[in-house]
């Protein structure tokens, strides 16, 4: 029977290289995914590339590609990833330079396009926004970026030409995984079951360390041995679609029942109805068995027919965000803080601003979640003061009230600091999957 | 005894929707939870910081319970002000409950 071995490279954006590096050399996968895009991180990019056409693709991506590369020529490992973010075409481009530069003869990189509507948007101004219920016109003159969660369908066809290397855009996170195993045991939208299994296995590797007791320990009561050296995962899976998460022996870190219940939850809604590009994956009757240590094996996903819409992330500018913080320690902090507090509302109210979810925090109290009464025992305790502005100017009068607390406010005030920066915010709406081309552009080094 | 004993939890975040999963560590207090960890207690719980509804989903092989709440991230991570936008603590918030 046929089984590949697929690794997880990173969670999220910004996360850690070395634990993908080792997974890479001693694996023995076949395929390695890189998920490194948030809701909001495409906007960001898709902002740099109009600053300037050649960038717009993640900022780590070829510090990562550096070391990814060589390993992934020399082991014969496929490398996946969404860190094209908004401009996969560039980011081709450019690992292909570095490719060169590294002398990788031969190796075949492969840009997914497609997912970038923003051209079009003004075809769907009448769309509803999801979160809302408003129409899409209602965001009209601020749109700055669109891009369609894709599905595995644009990898699996680059995997068929015999790409080594594929950068996308906007592709959602468990189809990245979805796709070698579609490609390789030749599993079609008639088959539900496999479908939710790979999307199972998408979804417990999309979050990298989240599977293998990464954002789980709790002393006392969850406890993970050498979290400072976590393991990223890997599933070996077959054919039938059964198979194991699990990770390399010798690191930190620990795959559990547990573990791997909590990543299955992790952004889920109606288990029995996670939409994805590629299905609606069915996860109720999910069942996770333990085969050895750290070696979890999992059956009971399927799913339905994917729905014939894309999810389309729009981004738009929302104004500007102004925040300023003020610590206060020692005897009777708290009640110079809530003096601090007071003070900063009176000296907003005199510019009449409108100032939208402006927001008083007491970081140590009260900041996460506004239910706990002060406690008497606190030795010191954050101010935090922020608020939504239509100008940067009025952004930064929020953040300079807080600051000028030094000379003019409470005693003992500390450690400020301030922050203004403008917001891209994300709406979402469906757009019918026959409006969206998908095209593949392919690059093999050095010919 | 708190939920914290027998259970354990994770936050996700989409949009200004957040999730909150419930897990026993021994399948044999999931009757317990289930009976008492309702949609409305946990709407309760969570005060002003949920402004919508909260939805309940059992998954009684894995010993848990997924709760959607809506409205409750101020707007969601690309807009909300709040120091954690993702409202990723919030989870453990609810382990503090006596059971």
């Amino acid at each position: 029977m046929k089984s590949i071995r697929i690794g997880s490279g990173a969670g999220y954006s910004g996360d850690r290289l070395e634990p993908a590096i080792d997974l890479m050399k001693k694996g023995n996968l076949d395929y390695i995914c890189f998920e490194g895009l948030a809701e909001r991180t495409i906007a960001m990019a898709q902002k740099s590339k109009q600053e300037d056409v050649s960038k717009g693709y993640n900022e780590l991506l070829l510090y990562r590609m550096e070391q990814v590369l060589p390993l992934a020529h020399v082991h014969n490992i496929k490398v996946i990833t969404n860190m094209g973010a908004a401009n996969p075409l560039a980011a081709m481009k450019a690992v292909a330079e570095l490719g060169n530069t590294l002398g990788l003869k031969g190796l075949k990189l492969a840009a997914v396009i497609g997912d970038d509507i923003f051209e079009n948007i003004n075809q769907y101004l009448d769309h509803t926004l999801i979160e809302t219920g408003q129409p899409l016109k209602s965001l009209k003159g601020k749109i700055c970026s669109a891009n369609a969660y894709l599905g595995c369908g644009g990898i699996v066809e680059a995997l068929s030409h015999g790409a080594d290397i594929i950068i996308t855009g906007r592709v959602a996170d468990p189809s990245l995984f979805l796709a070698p195993m579609v490609h390789e045991f030749g599993w079609n939208l008639n088959h539900h079951e496999k479908l939710g299994i790979g999307t199972l296995v998408g979804h417990l590797l999309e979050c990298a360390g989240q599977v293998t007791g990464g954002y789980f320990a709790d002393p006392g009561k969850k406890e993970v041995p050498d979290l400072w050296n976590l393991g990223f995962p890997y599933v070996k899976i077959d054919n039938s679609g059964q198979g194991y998460v699990s990770k390399l022996q010798g690191t930190g870190g620990s795959v559990t029942r547990a573990t791997c219940t909590e990543q299955l939850l992790y952004e889920i809604h109606n288990p029995q109805e996670y939409i994805t590009p590629d299905c609606i994956a069915d996860f109720s009757k999910v069942e996770f068995i333990e085969i050895e240590k750290d070696k979890i094996a999992f059956k009971g996903a399927t799913a339905k027919n994917a729905t014939d819409t894309f999810k389309v992330s729009v981004g738009y500018r929302n104004g500007f965000l102004g925040e300023g913080q003020m610590s206060y320690g020692g005897a009777n902090c708290i009640q110079r803080a809530i003096l601090a507090e007071e003070v900063v509302k009176k000296r907003l109210d005199l510019f009449s601003y409108d100032i939208r979810e402006l927001r008083f925090d007491l970081i140590g109290i009260n900041s996460l979640l506004n239910r706990v009464e002060p406690s008497k025992s606190l030795s010191e305790v954050r101010l935090r003061v922020t608020g939504r502005t239509e100008t940067k100017k009025q952004a930064q009068q929020i953040a300079n009230e807080v600051e000028t607390l030094y000379t003019n406010g409470p005693a003992g005030g500390g450690g400020a600091s301030k922050k203004v920066e403008e917001i891209i915010s994300i709406s979402s709406i469906l757009v019918p999957k026959k409006d969206i081309n998908i095209s593949i552009e392919y690059q093999t080094l050095n010919q | 005894m708190k939920l914290w004993d027998i259970a354990h939890t994770r936050t996700g975040d989409k949009g200004n929707i957040s999730n909150i999963s419930l897990i026993v560590f021994d399948n044999k207090d999931f009757q317990l939870i289930k009976e008492k960890i309702t949609a409305t207690v946990v709407k309760q719980w969570y005060g002003d910081q949920v402004k919508g509804e909260v939805i309940r989903y059992e998954l009684p092989l894995l010993g848990a319970l997924n709760f959607v709440l809506y409205d409750a991230l101020g707007g969601g991570v690309t807009s909300s002000t709040a120091l954690d936008k993702h409202g990723k603590t919030l989870g453990a918030y609810l382990l503090e409950m006596p059971i």
